[in-house]
């Protein structure tokens, strides 16, 4: 077992101990201990509880996808068959992609972080709608039992991308697992819909626009595009499961029907998703910079603009994975040039990051070790991105390895890493708790390692020439086939290292007291675990922007 | 030098006249690309070095940038990736537009094996023969789902859709056996779908024609001096000459330069035609299909739209029969001679 790093706090139930120094507030009982009953949880409708329960599902679906990934590298040791049919296989790809992004990698930062984080550091009480924020959670669960209802009952094999008249064809159960994603798509608008009222009317008073933590910023982008986007994902799946079920023929060229269409259709959507995903994950990165090395955000209007920036081109980008699909030249010319705005907009912010560590005070922590990670995936990852959209380089590459292996590069790893590093800055905020250092830091290094080792030979996979979704392949590929599986299960390894200290830590780490990392990010100035309300006593006030660590003037006193 | 570069990329051989294009610029933009993470990975490191933390309460300075700093910060990427993309779409350009005197052959997808038929020639599936230092023009459709067509060697690829056509071209730079892959996720063996584009020496190749259409003769010879019901493998031409009498279409449109209730197919193929709408396009293979699939899509001027559509009557290769047969009527006045540079239009 892990030995924690100080085991005193033993027994020392999180919200009763004083270590942050500040009075206790011992009749206002934290949100964990406050109601412990199965019912005050599921019936809970305040957002600290909603992010955890939301955080719990997360995990659960990343260890499920975790499995298929995995089961899909074992395959590909082996240029022929190697532990499953090719039947098993296209549904373990297929099932392995809608769980992580439906399931995972969508709702991961915005639902748990987001819930959880935005209403402490907007100094309010609650989200604006708690019992549709409630609601979201469950229609999400719907949504996901539905899924996997489908995915027992027949499973598919259409990838996740449901590519027409494919999916409108084949024998699988796509229908419920569709119609799944479509109950889901609503949790993500009510989700998004909560957090824009929130930001808009409830911010405490000092709390100007430009006052907002970057995070708070990034999930208010994010929510524009899930409630402007997800009603046409909601549609076309919709009108998928009609196409399969009724033979509408909106799709299928046999019955006059158009499968171009339905990619415009789910690109329109599906693009921006990438940046449901990793917007989030940007904004998380802004606030773990800045508290680490204890620096004001260097260009904090551009970081905060460049995320609108990104939301509005992102819109606009979509044709870009239609180049070779008998879409015109102009078109993919007009795609092209979009495509390159959102490299731009994601420049800004990777200077402004690396400009924000200079003349820092840099403690080198393992959310830091993430954020490390994070800039080498998302500058990497992204410009393989622009390397795509430059569309000649896109007519070899497309629909090859290189594509899984840049989208796992900037999608996966920036999501990830973000999700890991938000996981263990706010820990202590969340629990009341510490995880150990070491143990931290090794599995961080681990898992930055082992990414790199996964994806890395899918690059070359690409290039060499090896398409994705392939059941056989020839031998050609194998020896960076078996590189990359060996890289996965290093990958994995560093997840299982993760789990243990995590979960050992969540019941026997030391207590951390309010604010450990002695952040200035507003959240940090409620207790930890904070007690129900958020905030005891009269409505808090904002005098400083976020993450200013300027010293202060003689005759102002000020604690930390 | 860019046979080490290959080597150390894992690019496949260098095949078509396109690859040379896209290699190099792979170089350029994987180059920087290279650079550009290392440079921030670098000096990310030297900043988490140089300021570290000493006390843990330090205050920092409280830095912004100037707006020049936040200028360069935009400008000098977006130069690059400007720069990228003129590249890029230029050669895509090139490679979206066919030279006019490029020799067709039609592709077709199918769950899961490649079928190539050429107008004047033979069939065959998942081996593809191709002369050497000429361009070859690939007609792509699908006769059931989606279907990419990738040749790594040559750099190409695109997608194949049932009921329209899509086109590409490569020029193959030597002799040799390239493979084809399916890269659009197809079903159960769509890891199979492969097949072999043989490239060779002009000569040869013509060699080869000669061999296949003895072959074709012999075969129909066959037939007739045998008595069975077993049809001849007949062309394309022909094929379709039969398919346009069958399928109604000469009820409507004639053969001879008289207008009918449609359009004459006498020197249609090539021809500009005006639109109801204003514009004009020109006649080319994808429009053909599109006015038999779509036929309302664009409407030319002083007709109705009363054409049925022949979505999901015309199997793939059917479409590309009557559009062969359409081809070979040709007026006087249709040029023979080779072009200099791109004629056609891109498809769609
Ligand atoms: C241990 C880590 C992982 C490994 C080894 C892995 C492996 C793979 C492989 C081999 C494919 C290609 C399947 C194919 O196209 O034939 C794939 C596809 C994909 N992966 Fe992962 N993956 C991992 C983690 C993740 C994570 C964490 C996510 C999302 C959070 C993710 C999202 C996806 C998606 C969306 C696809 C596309 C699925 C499709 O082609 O339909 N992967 N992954
Ligand atoms: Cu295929």
């Amino acid at each position: 077992m892990t030995p924690s790093s100080s085991p005193t706090a033993e027994g020392v139930l999180p919200g009763h101990d004083d270590a942050g120094g500040h009075d206790g507030h011992h009749h206002h009982p934290n949100y964990l201990v406050d109601g412990t009953t199965v019912k005050s949880w599921l019936l809970t409708i305040d957002h600290k509880r909603i992010g955890l329960m939301f955080l719990a599902s997360v995990l659960f679906f990343f260890l499920i996808g975790g499995v298929f990934a995995l089961a899909v590298r074992v395959e590909l040791l082996t240029p022929g068959p190697t532990v499953m049919d090719a039947m098993t296989y296209n549904r373990a790809f297929t099932l392995h992609g809608l769980i992580m992004i439906f399931l995972f990698m969508i709702p991961a930062i915005p639902a748990a972080f987001g819930n959880f984080m935005l209403p402490l550091m907007l100094g309010a009480k609650d989200v604006a709608f708690p019992r549709l924020n409630l609601a979201s959670f469950y229609i999400y669960v719907t949504g996901a039992l539905l899924m996997i209802w489908g995915m027992l009952n027949g499973g598919l094999d259409t990838g996740w991308t449901f590519y027409t008249p494919y999916s409108t064809h084949t024998t699988t159960t796509v229908a419920p697992v569709l119609f799944g994603a479509f109950v889901i798509g609503f949790s993500s608008i009510a989700t998004g819909l909560n957090f824009i009222v929130t930001v808009h009317t409830m911010r405490a008073p000092g709390i100007t626009w430009f006052k907002l933590p970057l995070f708070v910023w990034a999930i208010y982008a994010t929510s524009c595009i899930q409630v402007l986007a997800t009603p046409v994902i909601g549609l076309l799946t919709l009108l998928v499961v009609g196409e399969n079920l009724f033979s509408f023929g909106l799709f299928d060229p046999a019955r006059g029907g158009d499968p171009v269409l339905f990619q415009h259709l789910f690109w329109f959507y599906s693009h921006p998703a990438v940046y449901i995903m990793v917007l989030p994950a940007f904004g998380v990165m802004s606030e773990v910079v800045a508290a680490f090395s204890r620096k004001n955000i260097f260009g904090y209007r551009a970081v905060a603009y460049s995320s609108l920036g990104i939301a509005f081109v992102g819109f606009f980008a979509w044709g870009h994975h239609m180049f070779v699909s008998g879409q015109s030249t102009f078109d993919a010319g007009i795609f092209g040039v979009l495509t390159m705005l959102v490299g731009v907009f994601t420049a800004i912010k990777v200077f402004n990051w690396v400009g924000t560590v200079y003349k820092g005070a840099v403690d080198f922590r393992t959310p830091f070790a993430y954020f490390c990670g994070f800039l080498f995936f998302t500058v990497f990852g992204g410009m393989t991105g622009i390397a795509v959209g430059t569309v000649s380089l896109d007519m070899p590459w497309h629909d090859t390895y290189f594509v899984v292996a840049h989208f796992h590069f900037i999608m996966v790893g920036a999501t990830l890493m973000a999700f890991l590093a938000a996981f263990h800055y706010w820990f202590p905020k969340m629990f009341g708790r510490m995880y150990h250092e070491g143990w931290g830091l090794v599995s961080a290094a681990l898992i930055i390692l082992g990414f790199n080792a996964t994806f890395i030979p899918q690059f070359l996979l690409g290039n060499y020439g090896m398409p994705r979704r392939y059941y056989e392949y020839p031998a050609r590929f194998q020896a960076l086939n078996v590189a990359s599986t060996a890289g996965a299960t290093l990958l994995a390894f560093g997840f299982v290292i993760v789990a243990i200290y995590l979960t050992y830590a969540l019941f026997y780490g030391r207590a951390s007291g309010k604010n450990p990392w002695r952040s200035k990010g507003y959240e940090w100035l409620s207790e930890s675990p904070p007690p129900t309300h958020n905030f005891v006593g009269p409505q808090p006030t904002f005098p400083e922007e976020p993450h200013y660590y300027v010293a202060p003037k003689k005759d102002e006193v000020k604690d930390v | 030098m860019s046979d080490i570069a290959n080597k150390i990329l894992f690019l496949p051989e260098r095949a078509s006249t396109f690859a040379e294009r896209v290699d190099v610029l792979h170089y350029f933009v994987v180059g920087t690309t290279m650079v550009m993470s290392a440079g921030v990975g670098l000096a990310a490191l030297f900043f988490f070095f140089r300021f570290r933390r000493r006390v843990p309460n330090q205050t920092t300075e409280y830095v912004v940038p100037d707006l020049k700093t936040e200028f360069l910060f935009v400008s000098v990427p977006l130069v690059f990736f400007l720069v990228w993309f003129a590249i890029g779409f230029r050669d895509f350009t090139w490679v979206t537009t066919p030279p006019k005197d490029a020799m067709d052959v039609y592709v077709m997808g199918k769950q899961w094996m490649w079928k190539f038929a050429y107008p004047e020639g033979p069939n065959g599936v998942n081996v593809l023969h191709v002369p050497a230092n000429r361009p070859v023009r690939l007609l792509i459709t699908s006769r059931d789902v989606l279907h990419s067509f990738y040749v790594p060697a040559f750099r190409i690829k695109m997608d194949a859709l049932p009921g329209r056509y899509t086109q590409v071209w490569f020029e193959a730079t030597k002799p040799g056996t390239y493979q084809v892959l399916c890269t659009e996720y197809c079903g159960l063996s769509h890891s199979k779908m492969l097949a072999e584009v043989v490239v060779l020496a002009p000569e040869d190749f013509e060699e080869w024609l000669k061999e296949q259409q003895r072959g074709r003769l012999q075969g129909r010879q066959d037939a007739l001096a045998d008595t069975s019901l077993v049809p001849p493998v007949a062309r394309m031409a022909e094929q379709g000459e039969k398919l346009t009498a069958t399928q109604g279409c000469l009820k409507c449109h004639t053969v001879d330069g008289a207008p009918h209730v449609g359009p004459t197919f006498l020197g249609m193929y090539d021809r500009q035609e005006k639109l109801a709408d204003g514009q004009t396009i020109r006649v080319d293979e994808a429009y053909i299909t599109q006015s038999m699939m779509d036929p309302g899509a664009h409407l030319v001027v002083g007709y109705q739209n009363v054409m049925p559509t022949y979505q999901g009557k015309l199997q793939g290769p059917e479409t590309a029969a009557i559009v062969e047969y359409i081809k070979t009527l040709r007026t006087a006045n249709v040029r023979e001679v080779s072009s200099e540079g791109p004629a056609y239009d891109p498809i769609q």
